[in-house]
């Protein structure tokens, strides 16, 4: 697509939004400079090599997502109540890219925990303030750069110093329309120090209309703060989503994230995980489950700019069908992160002759005094078990879907949440059948 | 319980069984002896139905049915069981899951409903004590870690666990020491039942002093080319195959 097409796409996309940006809140400055980024560099196409794999452009080049309707259909509470179960989480529910409040349970916020719709803290909380756009870079992303000049809410979610809470924080995004559209939900999660939480984000669509959902959420950890992170994404066969999560982790903390991939059309994962401080530590685990023609690509970047960190990460797959899946995970060691342990496995599983995985590793290592390792395979299911299980009276669909469960038990094993591992295995008995 | 008539089988184009003879009746235990490449093992994968084996002639009937039409998980369901040479390794299935869904598949199969949880703990504990398997190793995955002898322990715990009508033993001596065979071998008498019949495919006679064959039959290039009572494993042990290779090419000439 040449320049001309290609501002035109983008033109199009933000048709309307000049009339609507003053009455946007937060910083209009920065909205301005975002929206500037955005028109630029447009919509990213497969001759960019982030996105070589996937071609966003070709998803808007259709026609689809261009609607700016406005949303008809009402999202109830029967309908909320349908959606992942996390039991005893307080339920922060986001429709379409805006929190309400009135499907949420704010009732069971923890002592200690303080959640705000984004727009307005931006506007009235200095923590929030401060913190906007402070990991995810505007003007390194257009994803990043679209939500944040468009975006018209989400929430903010503060844990204060010393806050141990064993009440998950449960965001559930929901998209839905009547037309096909894009939503750009945007969150910001900030742990102060040794504070203690976990924060479920689940991703749902209902009915047939396509829906993007570009949704970008910040996490400061600060010192100590040990955070349980998670992303259960489910969306049904309409939905499509650009997921954004940019951390910057502080001295001692700890941040664990899950990424479960299980559902949807359409997924691309941008996960960046910056140490500023020494002595700090990070585990990412992965599962995406991928069948018929559906497209899920994680990217992961870890940057140990400092000494003394510590990140492990494991990524599992299986695909079967026609679908397409990518894993990209970057490690960065800086010259001066001395003393960095950084690991990083990627292992995936094709269940079928026309699905396709494309992995790669990228560690770039400045530093000399450092242990990293990566490594990356991928394989069928191992006909000699296959055989064994089957010898023993198991169908072969049962011994099939025995072995893809041993294959995820690496990352079940390390989900310390006993509703998503149930959860998870709900949708590992599912995927075959 | 098994009849086997002019079974022929190959594997990548290569002809290895060539027109075996075979007949085993309710509660009996024969023997497959022979040596190296006569097409023990492949005897016993073809009955258990490894894809990679085809059936060129010949027919297997089992129990009254056609046994060769039958998938794998098949003819475990009808109660042909076969003992691993090499068990393998599943990391990531426990072996408590692993036989609850095989059993329960196998009872599905039979009309009947799942095994109550109590009732399966009860027949584990049970079974276990048959080849002294540790309590410890039921609960890790399918094999993983397992010593040689353990694996083959398992095989035979296994066993126990799904009640066969036949039970092939594929050289399942080989690699144990003396205790572990005679705990295996134990194990195995313990579940001779009327009802019950074993094919017992082994390299060398020792297995068959703990495990007492009704019949000895002598493969060799893809046929049984002599049988007997039990003493013709000792006439083996003593003499070796070269005699019975004699013979066999004497007929064939």
């Amino acid at each position: 697509m040449n320049a001309v097409a290609e501002n035109k796409l983008t033109s199009r996309l933000l048709n309307g939004i000049e009339g609507k940006l003053p009455s946007l809140s937060g910083d209009a400055q920065l909205r301005r400079k975002a929206l500037a980024y955005f028109q630029e560099n447009g919509i990213p196409t497969r001759k960019w090599e982030d996105y070589k794999y996937i071609n966003p452009e070709g998803l808007f080049r259709i026609g689809e997502f261009m609607s700016n309707a406005p949303v008809i259909r009402e999202v109830s509470q029967l309908d909320v109540d349908r959606m992942t179960v996390i039991p005893g989480a307080a339920k922060l529910v986001i429709v379409n890219g805006v929190f309400v409040p009135a499907l949420s349970n704010l009732d069971r916020i923890p002592q200690g925990i303080t959640v705000k719709s984004i727009a307005d803290a931006v506007v009235s909380d200095e923590i929030a303030k401060k913190y906007y756009a402070h990991q995810a870079n505007p003007e390194s992303d257009s994803f990043i750069a679209w939500n944040t000049a468009v975006s018209e809410g989400g929430v903010f979610v503060h844990i204060a110093s010393n806050t141990q809470s064993e009440v998950p924080i449960h965001i559930l995004h929901i998209a839905c329309n009547e037309a096909a559209s894009t939503f750009h939900p945007r969150n910001l999660i900030v742990a102060e120090r040794d504070s203690k939480a976990e924060v479920i984000e689940s991703f749902e669509t209902i009915g047939p209309v396509k829906t993007l959902t570009n949704v970008v959420t910040e996490v400061i950890a600060h010192t100590n703060a040990h955070l349980d992170h998670y992303r259960l994404q489910v969306e049904g066969i309409a939905g499509h989503q650009v997921n954004t999560t940019c951390v910057a982790a502080s001295k001692g903390s700890n941040y664990k994230t899950y990424t479960f991939t299980v559902d949807g059309a359409w997924v691309r994962n941008n996960l960046n995980i910056v140490f500023t401080e020494p002595h700090t530590e990070s585990h990412l685990y992965g599962l995406y489950l991928a069948d018929k023609n559906r497209v899920i690509d994680n990217h992961t970047i870890v940057d140990h700019t400092v000494p003394h960190c510590m990140s492990n990460e494991l990524y599992k797959g299986v695909m079967d069908g026609k679908s397409t899946a990518v894993f990209n995970g970057k490690i960065f060691v800086r010259r001066d992160a001395q003393k960095t342990n950084a690991y990083q496995t990627n292992r995936n599983i094709l269940l079928s002759d026309d699905a396709t995985i494309n992995t790669k590793p990228q560690l770039e290592i400045y530093a000399d005094d450092v242990k990293c390792s990566h490594g990356t395979s991928t394989g069928r299911l191992n006909e000699e078990a296959l055989f064994y299980l089957r010898a023993r009276g198991i169908g072969e669909r049962s011994a099939r879907k025995l072995l893809v469960r041993a294959f995820a038990e690496e990352i079940v094993n390390n989900v310390p949440n006993e509703a998503v591992v149930a959860y998870l295995d709900n949708r590992l008995n599912h995927i075959m059948a | 319980m098994i009849s086997i008539k002019n079974l022929h089988a190959s594997v990548d184009g290569k002809e290895i069984l060539r027109g075996l003879n075979l007949e085993v009746k309710a509660a009996e235990v024969h023997a497959i002896m022979g040596p190296n490449g006569s097409g023990k093992s492949t005897l016993a994968s073809v009955l258990a139905g490894r894809e990679e084996y085809e059936v060129t002639d010949g027919s297997v009937s089992f129990g009254g049915k056609d046994l060769l039409e039958m998938s794998a998980e098949d003819r475990a369901r009808e109660g042909l069981f076969l003992a691993f040479q090499y068990p393998i390794e599943i990391p990531g299935v426990s072996n408590i899951n692993f036989l609850k869904t095989a059993l329960n598949e196998i009872r599905e199969y039979k009309g009947l409903g799942p095994i109550e949880a109590k009732e399966f703990l009860a027949l584990v504990k049970e079974k276990q004590k048959l080849v002294e398997l540790d309590g410890k190793l039921t609960g890790r995955s399918v094999n993983e870690g397992f010593s040689g002898g353990e694996k083959k322990r398992n095989e035979i715990f296994q066993m126990a666990m799904l009640e066969p009508k036949l039970g092939i033993l594929d050289e399942t001596d080989s690699g144990l020491d003396i205790d572990a065979l005679r705990i295996v071998a134990n194990g195995v008498n313990k579940l001779r039942t009327p009802d019950r019949s074993f094919i017992v495919v082994t390299h060398y006679q020792r297995l068959l002093d703990y495990i007492v064959p009704d019949f000895v039959h002598v493969l060799y290039n893809g046929r049984i080319v002599k049988s007997g009572p039990k003493e013709l494993a000792l006439e083996l042990e003593e003499k070796g195959y070269d005699w019975i290779k004699s013979e066999a090419q004497n007929v064939e000439a």
